[in-house]
């Protein structure tokens, strides 16, 4: 059993989730029930965003230390978070802190090994990415998943695709698709010219935005968004991180997942910090500035500590600690 | 939402014939119509209602095949026993009826049951072994190949089947899938009438339901549909029976057409197949075509293919038309896929 293939398997079941609500949504809107503009969707029979998105503030994730290990590897372990309904947390680290094994946890990819993981206050074991999606939990990964060739609207609804009709005239209910995409778009700041060029015309921070509105549409309380502005320019990360507080704006959950500081602090509302497998500690914007984020992304905290510890040892006169502390004081600025 | 109901201002806006000329199926359409005016006005006896019928019962059997070869190649997969699967699902007809005096409706059904099968087993090697689809359905061409020349010998010890108008209720398939329906001067053979159904119905498949767009979606970027929930494995290994189903069709439709079927039936047509779909607008590479562009892409080739013997040319030359026109049809789809995928 290779990696591939199980998300292959999970895939699957989270299409069908998905295809079967969007079959009743659609038939719902062909029996002329009356749709309010504020109605939520939900793919989910346990009801996500049916319950309508909890009030802002209210946490909907909370991890507490919580952590994983493959056999003898410790890949994360005693990370303390939280995911609050309208905020963003944003998940930083270099490469291999973690970040990864972290959002697979969240995703319902992996499964974590130590501490706890309560949704809506209850805790849970997600086994599958699937479980992850019926509370509300959506992962937009860097690839995408969109097909370039295939127009907007296609990609949006692909998988998922509301159908009218009876077999064997059952047809995809294009309008409909048309139009949502097009509101849903419009909802997220995405105004597009024509929801039937292909989506591979699209810059990548578009294409990035297409990919959270339809988790968006499709029932996520969460988004876990992948590094999503790794592979962009100045410019197109702008537009991304707008979206993000569109996101935010809407009422959602937001986990933000980058080694930017820069990109973080802004949206930001909560700053988790991993480094080498283990959280530095879990901030509000209140606690924190720029300079503090951008210095313990560089190994701040960790020179700051040294300091400390080598003072208590040399005593503060010490040349060495005095150059150390100034060093420290300096990356906060 | 008003911004939903109103085109957007900063399209400019397009003329029908403009947005037409988007469409991957145009140039085939182009193209037909230049060859049909050529031969027309070169020849005196293409433009008739007797020489139509001869092109049009032509370009129908290649064109039920290419329209299926199209759904497939869009959904990014090729099948090379497309062809010799036409001959051997009319050998199985033929043998069963003539030899083992089985009745003719359960030997048809048993035909479409084998070629259904060999569908789903090239279908299933290609997802599981993830092999390229030439390699395996080459694969299964060469082993029908072999089936029908050696089996036929052996079974019935020639390689033509005889006596199939003495079989008991020959008539009634032959009225489904080998009669001639008059029109004027204009004898359609009821061949025309299945292309035409095959073509609207893949067509409105591919554009209208769920299953076209999954289509599109597999041979466009496959892990991606995975991601989202599309049953990739099913859509394909479905394509594959589809095109069997469709080669079962055309054998039926040749088998009671002339009353007999040999051996070596079908042989060396899969190209033509492919041929008419990449005229018809289909990228080698998937996610991109037109199932009514391959029955156009069928049609160019069966009015050259009469309308060379019209002209009285030597009927080789046909060869050499097919060759430029699938290298133009793959430059232009090159140039369109470009086009579409390129970064505004």
């Amino acid at each position: 059993m290779t990696g591939e293939e199980r998300v292959t398997a999970t895939g699957k079941r989270i299409g069908r989730v998905a295809r079967e609500y969007a079959t009743q949504q659609a038939r719902e809107a062909a029996n002329g029930k009356p749709e309010a503009p504020a109605a939520p969707r939900s793919p989910v029979p346990a009801g996500a965003r049916s319950a309508a998105l909890p009030p802002r503030g209210t946490p909907i994730i909370e991890v507490e230390d919580i952590g994983k290990s493959y056999g003898r590897v410790i890949a994360l372990r005693e990370v303390t978070t939280s995911v609050k309904a309208g905020e963003v947390t944003c998940v930083l680290g270099d490469n291999g802190a973690g970040k990864s094994t972290f959002i697979k946890i969240l995703a319902g990819a992996h499964q974590h090994t130590e501490g706890r993981f309560v949704v809506d206050g209850e805790e849970r074991h997600l086994s599958n990415p699937r479980d992850a999606l019926a509370l509300g939990i959506a992962t937009v990964y860097q690839d995408l998943a969109v097909v370039p060739l295939m127009p907007v609207w296609r990609n949006f609804f692909l998988g998922s695709e509301p159908v009218k009709g009876i077999w064997p005239a059952r047809r995809m209910d294009i309008e409909f698709m048309k139009q949502t995409t097009r509101k849903e778009l419009l909802a997220m700041g995405i105004d597009l010219r024509d929801v039937d060029q292909p989506i591979g015309t699209l810059s990548g921070g578009e294409r990035q935005c297409v990919a959270i509105a339809r988790a968006v549409y499709f029932g996520a309380r969460v988004l876990i968004l992948d590094e999503p502005t790794a592979a962009l320019g100045v410019k197109q990360s702008g537009v991304v991180l707008r979206y993000i507080a569109k996101a935010r704006e809407r009422g959602l959950g937001v986990v933000f997942i980058t080694h930017n500081p820069h990109h973080a602090y802004p949206v930001g509302d909560r700053f988790m910090l991993l480094r080498r497998g283990r959280s530095m500690g879990d901030f509000p914007k209140s606690g924190l500035s720029l300079a503090d984020l951008t210095s313990m992304m560089a190994g701040g905290a960790e020179l700051e500590s040294l300091a400390h510890e080598l003072e208590r040892s040399m005593g503060a006169s010490s040349d060495v600690v005095e150059e150390l502390m100034a060093d420290v004081e300096g990356e906060k600025r | 939402m008003t911004a939903t109901a109103v085109a957007d201002e900063r399209l400019a806006r397009v003329s029908p014939v403009n947005r037409a000329l988007k469409r991957p199926e145009v140039g085939a359409l182009i193209a037909a119509l230049a060859i049909f005016v050529f031969f027309a006005v070169t020849t005196d006896t293409f433009a008739t209602p007797a020489g139509a019928s001869t092109w049009l019962q032509t370009s129908s059997t290649i064109g039920i095949m290419a329209v299926a070869v199209a759904l497939l190649m869009i959904g990014g997969e090729f099948d090379l026993s497309a062809g010799v699967m036409t001959g051997f699902t009319g050998l199985v007809v033929g043998v069963l009826t003539t030899q083992y005096g089985l009745n003719i409706w359960v030997a048809v059904l048993v035909s479409l049951a084998l070629a259904l099968c060999v569908g789903f087993v090239n279908g299933l090697l290609v997802i599981k072994t993830g092999l390229p689809s030439f390699i395996v359905t080459l694969g299964t061409f060469f082993v029908l190949q072999g089936i029908d020349v050696a089996g036929t010998k052996t079974l019935i010890g020639q390689v033509a089947i005889q006596g199939m108008k003495k079989v008991p209720y020959y008539d009634q398939p032959h009225a489904i899938f080998g009669s001639t329906i008059s029109i004027g001067d204009l004898a359609l053979r009821v061949s025309v009438l299945w292309w035409i159904a095959v073509a609207a119905v893949a067509t409105w498949i591919l554009l209208r339901t769920r299953v076209g767009n999954w289509i599109f979606a597999v041979g466009g970027a496959a892990h991606s549909s995975r991601q989202v929930g599309v049953p990739v494995g099913n859509t394909k290994i479905g394509l594959f029976m589809a095109t069997a189903g469709c080669g079962w069709l055309v054998g039926m439709l040749l088998l009671f057409n002339t009353s007999t079927v040999q051996a070596g039936t079908g042989v060396s047509q899969e190209f033509i197949y492919i041929i008419c779909a990449v005229v018809g607008g289909c990228l080698m590479t998937g996610g991109y075509g037109s199932a009514i562009g391959a029955a156009f892409g069928a049609l160019i080739y069966g009015m050259a293919n009469q309308g060379i013997v019209y002209a009285g040319w030597d009927s080789n030359w046909l060869k050499a038309f097919l060759g430029a026109m699938l290298l133009i049809a793959v430059l232009l789809n090159e140039w369109v896929r470009k086009r579409a995928e390129e970064t505004r």
